[in-house]
């Protein structure tokens, strides 16, 4: 095949991409996000002042923090992959979405569904009372399918590719979707008290039930959080770098041992509880020997751009994608220290996770997702650029400011809250109340809501300048 | 489809050939310095698997060469906790209150014990350092309901207020509003009477319209002179102390509606010895007698 006939394949190929049901998934994307961050302040605003939660049973913390995880995680991340790996799996398999239209939209609009319910079922108190895994059988059975289908249609458009290999960022969507699929089957075993009630019982008990859970909740953020996450990174830097991928045998090495040694670190959650202390020890080697692998990502998305560090200037979607990068490597390299058994014991329970978890979902997961959108929605909209680049910088500055404002007043915070707990005095007494604790973490609070306004005000901003650049306008400019 | 390996002119490495949607991958080999710290994090893994409780068996599980375990640690600490503290408790159990008052180094670890028992027990009610709140008795202060005396501060903890222990302190401010003792006008006059006590009456016909009230319906138990009377926990209306507040609203609120605080019994829930203790740390807040 020559070169000319090549080309026209490609572009007779590419009419084909479902692209409406990816510019949908952008949208909705965006939404989820703003709901998020602005139940996210909201409630970091109640730690500080439990008045807000306004003595009303659905307005209090209980009930508002999983709506702004599962809107963080499943909503906003989740809606963020499903939209991005329909584009990614199309255009590097040279194929439409297997099944076409109605099962593209089927997956996006179903999974919607099921938000929709998870959510309003948190607000009337409706909860497995799991953590990541709140929603109720019913809403699980739904998602089940959701994803069944998912998984066939990812995997029907790779089976009928046009390209000889597997792209890697496909390798990781895929370990993606089949993870989850499997880790929400089993942790949501359960038997419905009634098939008209909300109510079910888990089929786990007792310590094996915790450490499904974990397994489970672990595993999410493994196979959610990172190897999801990874996927869009493996398309969308190298992309808009302009620039070959650094190492290919890299992304197979770390691709390999990042999801054998993922699934079995879920203990280091349940450090000094009723596990068995063997169990315990094996989660918190597997967490230490994953450190590399996870770092394997890190090195293969920064080392791509070298050779375009330059364009870290020039475009700003570029900017969050590669600060992303720097902080997943933060976190993963925070992740096995926190699991260590002695660390664990000062860090547990305590404000540290907390921080750590948002170094992971502010730093890498949102950022990652906002340097995608900044890259595609020109792209599928069709624009030379997006409607202000100053925009996309003032907000590329004031999250991050964010970003740094809450995990280090977590960390302080945290670690406060750790040594304040286990102090002794001379005496053999305990030096403080719980009580003193909180009122010490307090100023810490403030800061960390504060953080989390900084974040949303820069979310709005990238709405703001999306919904421009879709309608395609540009901004004009001093210099212009 | 023919695949084409190519040289990268920014690095000078070869392509794998692949190509997709225009991202190609570069041949480089793995970073030397990633494999090594992979190979000693699984190094490090082995070693502790060797050493500590790591692999299940069928019905037990591997214990490590040290025999370590995070329960005979934990005990282990504790033991040591409660060695140091036993000789003390001990003594205060065996001790009269007057006795380790009199006693410092007693006396300076009862303090020590009280105050963290009442950071952890008090508080939530009587606030950090016994400083009180609306409702709550400040502790801090001489002012004392049913007494400020050691033995009297230490009944109260052992068997609360209005409670259920048998012995409990009770007493009962009636309700004279809601069960038609007195009618509005003159609830309103007993308030600007009780006003009176502490600030310049604002209206004198009332307070004098008022005194009669009082004397008749409230001097029994808060003294004719309105200075309390602790055998029933009578808060003297005569100082500028108030536990439900002493603005008028909260006094008429007070006499048409009645209160009383109630406090549990810490007898079953606390060692005597933390009582003990309780009682000289509260004793030393700055009102005990």
């Amino acid at each position: 095949m020559t070169a000319t006939t090549m080309n026209r394949v490609r572009s007779e190929v590419r009419e084909d991409y479902l692209e409406d049901v990816v510019r949908a998934s952008m949208a909705l994307t965006m939404f989820w996000g703003i709901a998020a961050f602005t139940v996210g302040v909201y409630i970091a605003f109640q730690l500080a002042f439990p008045a807000l939660n306004l003595g009303l049973e659905w307005t209090t913390f209980g009930r508002l923090r999983p709506l702004h995880t599962s809107a963080a995680i499943f909503a906003f991340g989740g809606t963020a992959l499903i939209g991005s790996s329909f584009h990614v799996v199309q255009r590097t398999c040279r194929a439409q979405l297997f099944g076409g239209e109605p099962v593209a939209w089927f997956i996006l609009l179903g999974y919607q569904f099921f938000i929709v319910v998870a959510a309003t079922g948190y607000l009337l108190g409706i909860t497995q009372g799991r953590e990541y895994a709140e929603p109720e059988w019913y809403a699980d059975l739904w998602l089940t399918l959701v994803w069944v289908v998912y998984l066939v249609a990812f995997v029907g458009t790779l089976v009928k590719r046009q390209e000889p290999h597997i792209y890697v960022a496909n390798w990781f969507y895929l370990s993606f979707i089949l993870t989850i699929a499997m880790l929400h089957v089993v942790n949501n075993l359960a038997m419905p008290v009634s098939f008209v009630g909300t109510k079910s019982y888990s089929a786990f008990a007792g310590v094996q039930d915790a450490l499904t859970q974990w397994w489970y909740g672990h595993n999410a953020v493994g196979f959610f959080l990172t190897a999801g996450f990874l996927g869009m990174m493996y398309y969308f830097i190298p992309k808009a770098a302009n620039r070959p991928v650094y190492s290919y045998r890299l992304s197979i090495v770390h691709f390999w041992s990042l999801i054998f040694l993922y699934i079995w670190a879920g203990p280091h959650h349940l450090h000094y509880t009723a596990l068995p202390e063997w169990a315990q020890m094996l989660g918190m080697a597997f967490s230490v020997m994953l450190w590399m692998p996870s770092w394997g990502g890190m090195i293969n998305g920064l080392m791509t751009l070298s050779g375009a560090w330059d364009k870290l200037r020039t475009d700003p979607g570029l900017r969050f994608s590669v600060t992303a990068v720097a902080f997943y490597g933060m976190s993963t390299f925070e992740g096995p220290v926190m699991s260590i058994r002695p660390v664990n014991a000062l860090s547990h329970y305590t404000d540290w996770t907390i921080g750590h978890v948002h170094s992971g979902a502010l730093g890498w997961v949102a950022f990652i997702v906002f340097g995608m959108m900044y890259h595609l929605v020109p792209v599928l909209w069709g624009r030379k650029d997006l409607y202000s680049k100053t925009l996309a910088e003032v907000h590329f500055w004031i999250s991050t400011i964010g970003i740094v404002l809450y995990i280090t007043a977590m960390w302080v915070s945290g670690i406060m809250q750790g040594l304040m707990w286990r102090a002794y005095d001379e005496l053999g007494f305990l030096q403080y109340s719980f009580v003193e604790t909180v009122q010490a973490m307090h100023p810490f609070y403030l800061i960390r809501a504060m953080g989390g306004v900084l974040f949303l005000i820069g979310g709005l901003v990238m709405a703001y300048n999306l919904w421009r650049t879709a309608r395609g306008d540009v901004a004009r400019t001093a210099a212009a | 489809m023919p695949t084409k390996v190519e040289k990268d002119a920014v690095t000078g490495t070869e392509t794998t050939g692949h190509e997709w949607d225009g991202i190609k991958e570069l041949n480089t080999p793995l970073p030397t310095w990633w494999v090594y710290v992979l190979y000693a994090s699984i190094a490090w893994s082995i070693g502790l698997f060797i050493v500590y409780p790591s692999f299940p068996g069928i019905t037990g599980y591997f214990s490590g060469v040290v025999g370590y375990s995070a329960r005979e640690e934990l005990a282990d600490k504790m033991r040591v906790a409660e060695n140091i503290k036993a000789p003390f408790l001990d003594r205060i159990r065996a001790t009269s209150l007057d006795e380790i008052r009199a006693t410092p180094d007693l006396l300076g670890y009862a303090v020590a014990g009280g105050r963290v028992a009442f950071a952890e027990n008090c508080a939530g009610c009587h606030q950090a350092g016994g400083a009180g709140a609306k409702g709550y008795p400040s502790l801090a202060d001489d002012d004392w309901l049913w007494g400020g005396k050691l033995s009297d501060i230490e009944k109260t903890i052992r068997t609360g207020i209005r409670g259920t222990h048998p012995d409990t302190r009770t007493s009962l401010m009636p309700r004279f509003g809601t069960d038609g003792i007195l009618d509005r006008r003159q609830i309103d006059d007993v308030a600007e009477f009780v006003l009176s006590l502490t600030t310049r009456p604002a209206d004198p016909a009332a307070v004098e319209r008022g005194r009669a009230v009082f004397v008749e319906n409230c001097a029994s138990c808060h003294g004719e002179r309105g200075t309390g009377l602790r055998e029933f926990g009578a808060p003297s209306l005569a100082d500028k102390v108030w536990v439900f507040g002493g603005d008028k609203p909260s006094i008429v609120r007070s006499i048409a509606e009645g209160r009383g605080g109630v406090m549990p019994a810490w007898n079953d829930r606390l060692d005597p010895a933390v009582i003990k203790m309780l009682t000289l740390y509260v004793h030393t807040l700055g009102g005990g007698e």
